[in-house]
């Protein structure tokens, strides 16, 4: 046998500032893989490209570039200033009103932030259970009218005692959510059905069923043929925690403790385990045991229910009469604030606060400063895109790619086979430290 | 072509899988990588293929540099690869997945269907493959699979094929066709590096053998050097390849199955009216070539697939109309042949995975919420235990060696009490020290009274490890033979003749690894 070891140590004079070079290169690729910094970056990308439409609609930036050549200095003066206005607008819409004659109306916004968080963030997590365990759950609009609906009629027509009215309603609101996504999750877990199809067809079908109650004299009690129902009792309703003046209701405590669950439910529980194993999995986790109609019907059921209770925290907090429009368009919402938060817990909050800031600050955008409210849905819509997409992110701002190596400049190829073999390669190159 | 690389170093973080590589492939060589498990032999290759990119370090090909954006880039320069994982898509058929990012064309943009699948066919012909250019990757049995990943690389005219273990799911036979493909190739000028963790391929085919460890080049070998030499330069230490056993004290029948059938989907009958038993303290192995009815067998024991006939008793109860979860905790334990599909949750942590079939047991949860410092400290104990070369368990299991995955699989199964132990191709893509290791535990636990039922199609380990052999053929047991029955008389039982046929037959016999192995003996 001819064996011709080769040196072991290959230390170079070089080594140990290589060694220091490569610490501070993994550095920076640990944290702009970070999922956070990402994010953060969307949300940038997201204020600039609404700030260039901001410009390009305002009647006083394209008067001065009218002039441009002669003047340009007021065209950049008045971009400035008007940008400046729409965005410090938003801001005291959504956080802080330091323009606000008394201190509580000051921080009044941050508190109707709040009041816009809720159903997004209960509904939210319905759907981001849904996306970890790989079901999309498009129904969540469909569960927020169940869960209104249910809640609202518990509220009104129903006599009960102060706190177990409110329980009534809000268990009743969950019950009519699960019910609505059990329907999608059993059918998948029996027959196969594809979750996305029902969940949309029963988003249809709750549109309906609204629109026909609200025209039932024994649904709406009120006596009118007026399309809404009677108001919910007091008894029933989500009180305020902060007193008069603030909007502000119990349903952020709600809010707050299904989060807590959810992280809990998903990370330390073993029904979670089972609908993360699914999710990742299914053929694993049938070899392992899991009962996988069992639980993919719990994952549809359980995310309903925290979409039904959205809904009905929605109703028992600030709207307190059923109408046909009273899911707005929150089911949708839900499905961007789950797929900003990452499908997790605390980024699932989050999402739905900056979401509820975007919606309480456009408002007051809107009206103070003419910014066309729409603005917020495109920062919306430019956010989620950037999300979807961490390359396009990570090229705009010249970040290396996750595998170490600066593929900025990527050709793109029809012919690579590399989406393709990246998307079953067994090892994501991910890197973990040692 | 020529492949050169040159202090080629990657890293993950801070840990280096390849430390300054430097390696020649000469035009025509067949170039033997050999390794332990999470050397780095993977990552080296994906390096090559340009799936990494390398953090220092060069790589050439007949002399000129080059460098990959993506493995687009590599096949353009006319670098093949055979995955360890293959990366195909089950949906797919064969044509398609052929076809995936090299599409052949018409003058639209159209794709050219009919050429594909008639290069599908002409290749398939060329090297004797078997496989049917329309059927669906999820129907197929991984060794066909496996020739679906080379016919893809072959199609693409590569001049440097890479074959990251190629053999680790293929028969002996399936072994030999390779072997041949291999020596066409290389008479056509392709260059070929080659993993495999089996010493007795190297030695067969190799011009020459570079062995790694632990990210390294530790030296070179010549094919004449002894099985032995090249297991003790892999692993550092001496290795026993044939395991030391006592002789089985078999006690009273511990498993049994009774006349057991299984109908395919399609209405086909996979198993027919099967019938084992399996003392305590009893190695049964189930020998065969890939796709006679051991995977099915195997499958319907823990449930995975239901039985239109038959019994399955474990400890005198039927555990016919149980569920997968009764039947784990009645205490089987189970070794999936296929363990990127079924046996771990590549997403999961190295925790996570240890505990998958445990997660609702005690210790590790009450049933409602899991434990997780006693799931971590158990995975800490049983994967140092196995030498599972890792980072930190909390790392998805995705960023282990397929050797390693292995072992984590392995260990969650032998490290709990278990009352059968079943196991698919354990020791698949392990590393000859570890497959001693494995091999001991096995018999350690075959001696603590376990019936152990082995399925195999690794006739090495058959004969390591068995104290009686059922060989399998057409989802019918063709006999029952003593644990040190000829390879020969094996190979022919796997073919389907009956058991005194084989024997007078088996003298006629001869395969390319056998000669390899009577050489040796010279
Ligand atoms: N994406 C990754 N992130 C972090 N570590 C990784 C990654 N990929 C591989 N590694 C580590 O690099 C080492 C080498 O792995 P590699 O897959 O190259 O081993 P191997 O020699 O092919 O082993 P086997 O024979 O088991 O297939 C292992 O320790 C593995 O854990
Ligand atoms: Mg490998």
């Amino acid at each position: 046998m001819s064996t011709q070891q080769t040196s072991d140590d290959a230390r170079t004079p070089g080594g140990a500032l290589k060694e220091a070079e490569s610490r501070l290169h993994y550095a920076v690729r640990e944290l702009s893989q970070a999922s956070w910094v990402i994010t953060l970056l969307s949300v940038l990308v997201a204020l600039v490209v609404g700030a260039l439409l901001i410009l390009a609609t305002n009647p006083q930036v394209q008067a001065t570039m009218g002039y441009f050549f002669a003047r340009p200095g007021d065209f950049f003066l008045t971009s400035f200033e008007v940008i400046r206005d729409a965005y410090s607008a938003l801001f005291r819409g959504a956080v802080y009103d330091w323009q606000a004659a008394t201190p509580q109306r000051a921080i009044r916004p941050i508190t109707e932030t709040l009041v816009n968080a809720v159903p997004l963030i209960l509904a939210g997590l319905g759907i981001a259970i849904g996306f970890r365990s790989g079901m999309l759950n498009i129904g969540g609009q469909g569960q927020i009218i169940l869960g209104a609906t249910c809640a609202a009629f518990i509220g009104y027509a129903f006599q009960l005692p102060l706190g177990a009215h409110l329980l009534l309603a809000l268990v009743g609101g969950a019950l009519g959510g699960a019910i609505w996504g059990g329907i999608a999750g059993v059918l998948k877990a029996k027959t196969g059905a594809n979750e996305v199809i029902v969940t949309i067809m029963l988003n249809n079908i709750a549109l309906y069923l609204i629109a026909w109650l609200l025209r039932q004299q024994w649904f709406v009690q009120t006596g009118s043929n007026q399309p809404i129902s009677a108001s919910v009792d007091e008894s029933a309703r989500l009180f305020g925690i902060l007193g008069t003046g603030f909007r502000l209701h119990a349903g952020i405590l709600l809010a707050i403790a299904a989060t807590i669950f959810v992280w809990w439910l998903l990370e330390r529980s073993t029904l979670g385990f089972e609908m993360r194993a699914i999710g990742e999995n299914p053929e694993a986790a049938r070899t392992a045991g899991v009962n996988v109609p069992k639980a993919t019907a719990l994952v549809l059921i359980i995310g309903g229910a925290l979409c039904g209770l959205g809904g009905a925290a929605h109703l028992l907090g600030t709207e307190y009469r059923l109408a046909a429009g009273i899911a707005g368009t929150l089911g949708f919402d839900a499905i961007t604030v789950a797929l900003l938060g990452r499908s997790r817990p605390l980024g699932t909050f989050l999402a739905g606060v900056l979401f509820g800031g975007l919606r309480a600050g456009g408002v007051l955008m809107q009206a103070q400063t003419g910014t066309p409210i729409d603005i917020v849905l495109v920062l919306q819509s430019v956010i989620v895109l950037l999300i979807a997409a961490p390359p396009l992110v990570r090229a705009i701002f010249f970040l290396p790619h996750p595998d170490g190596s600066p593929r900025v400049r990527r050709r793109r190829r029809l012919r690579d086979q590399q989406a393709a073999e990246a998307a079953s390669e067994p090892a994501p190159t991910q890197e973990v430290s040692k | 072509m020529k492949l050169q690389l040159k202090g080629v170093t990657k890293r993950f973080g801070t840990f280096t899988a390849n430390d300054q590589i430097d390696l020649t492939v000469q035009p025509g060589e067949i170039h033997a990588l050999l390794g332990e498990n999470g050397a780095g032999k993977s990552t080296l290759m994906n390096t090559i293929y340009g799936l990494h990119s390398p953090n220092e370090g060069e790589i050439l090909l007949d002399d000129k540099r080059v460098t990959f954006d993506g493995p687009g880039d590599a096949v353009e320069a006319g670098i093949g690869m055979v995955h360890q994982h293959f990366m195909l898509i089950p949906v797919f058929s064969v044509t398609e997945s052929v076809m995936l990012g090299y599409e052949p064309t018409k003058t639209a943009g159209m794709i050219d269907f009919a050429e594909a699948r008639h290069r599908v066919q002409e290749i398939s012909a060329r090297f004797g493959f078997d496989v049917d250019p329309d059927a669906m990757i999820e129907d197929l049995p991984v060794g066909a699979q496996q020739r679906v990943e080379i016919i893809k690389a072959l199609s693409r005219d590569a001049r440097v094929l890479i074959l990251d273990e190629p053999t680790a799911v293929l028969t002996p036979q399936e072994t030999d066709e390779l072997i041949s493909i291999m020596r066409q190739l290389k008479e056509a000028g392709t260059s070929i590096v080659f993993i495999t963790h089996k010493l007795r391929e190297v030695r067969a085919i190799a011009d020459k053998i570079t062995v790694i460890r632990r990210g390294k080049i530790v030296g070179e070998a010549l094919p004449e050097s002894t099985e032995t030499e090249l297991a003790s330069l892999m692993v550092g230490r001496e290795v026993n390849l044939a395991t030391q056993k006592e002789p089985a004290t078999p006690g009273e029948i511990g498993f049994s199955v009774e006349g057991l059938t299984v109908v395919s989907g399609s209405g086909k009958v996979v198993l027919d009216n099967v019938s084992l038993s399996i003392a305590r303290g009893e190695i049964l192995c189930v020998a065969g070539v890939d796709g006679n009815g051991q995977t099915e067998l195997a499958q319907a024991i823990l449930g995975l697939r239901s039985a239109v006939a038959g019994t399955i008793s474990l400890d005198g109860t039927n555990l016919r109309r149980m569920s997968v979860k009764e039947r784990l905790n009645a205490g089987i334990g189970f070794v999936p042949e296929d363990r990127s599909t079924d046996g771990v949750i590549p997403a999961f942590s190295i925790t996570e995975n240890f505990v998958l079939d445990q997660y609702d047991q005690q210790p590790y949860s009450n049933g409602v919420a899991m434990r997780p410092s006693v799931m971590r400290e158990a995975a800490v104990n049983q994967t140092s235990r196995f030498d599972v070369r890792l980072g930190t368990v909390d790392d998805p299991i995705s960023t282990l060696s397929g050797g390693n995955q292995q072992k984590v699989v392995l260990a969650r199964e032998m490290s709990r009490d278990i009352r059968l132990f079943l196991a698919s191709q354990p020791t698949r893509g392990l590393d000859v020290g570890s497959i001693e290791f494995v091999h001991r535990t096995i018999i350690e636990e075959r001696d603590k009274g376990t019936p152990c039922l082995i399925v195999s199609t690794e006739l090495d380990e058959v004969s390591n490890l068995a104290d009686r052999i059922a060989v399998m053929y057409r989802g019918v047991v063709v006999g029952i033979v003593p644990g040190d029955t000829n390879r020969d008389v094996l190979g022919l039982m796997m073919a389907g003749v009956p058991v005194e046929e084989a024997y007078t037959q088996a003298e006629q016999h001869h395969t390319i690894l056998g000669e390899a192995d009577e050489e040796a003996q010279a």
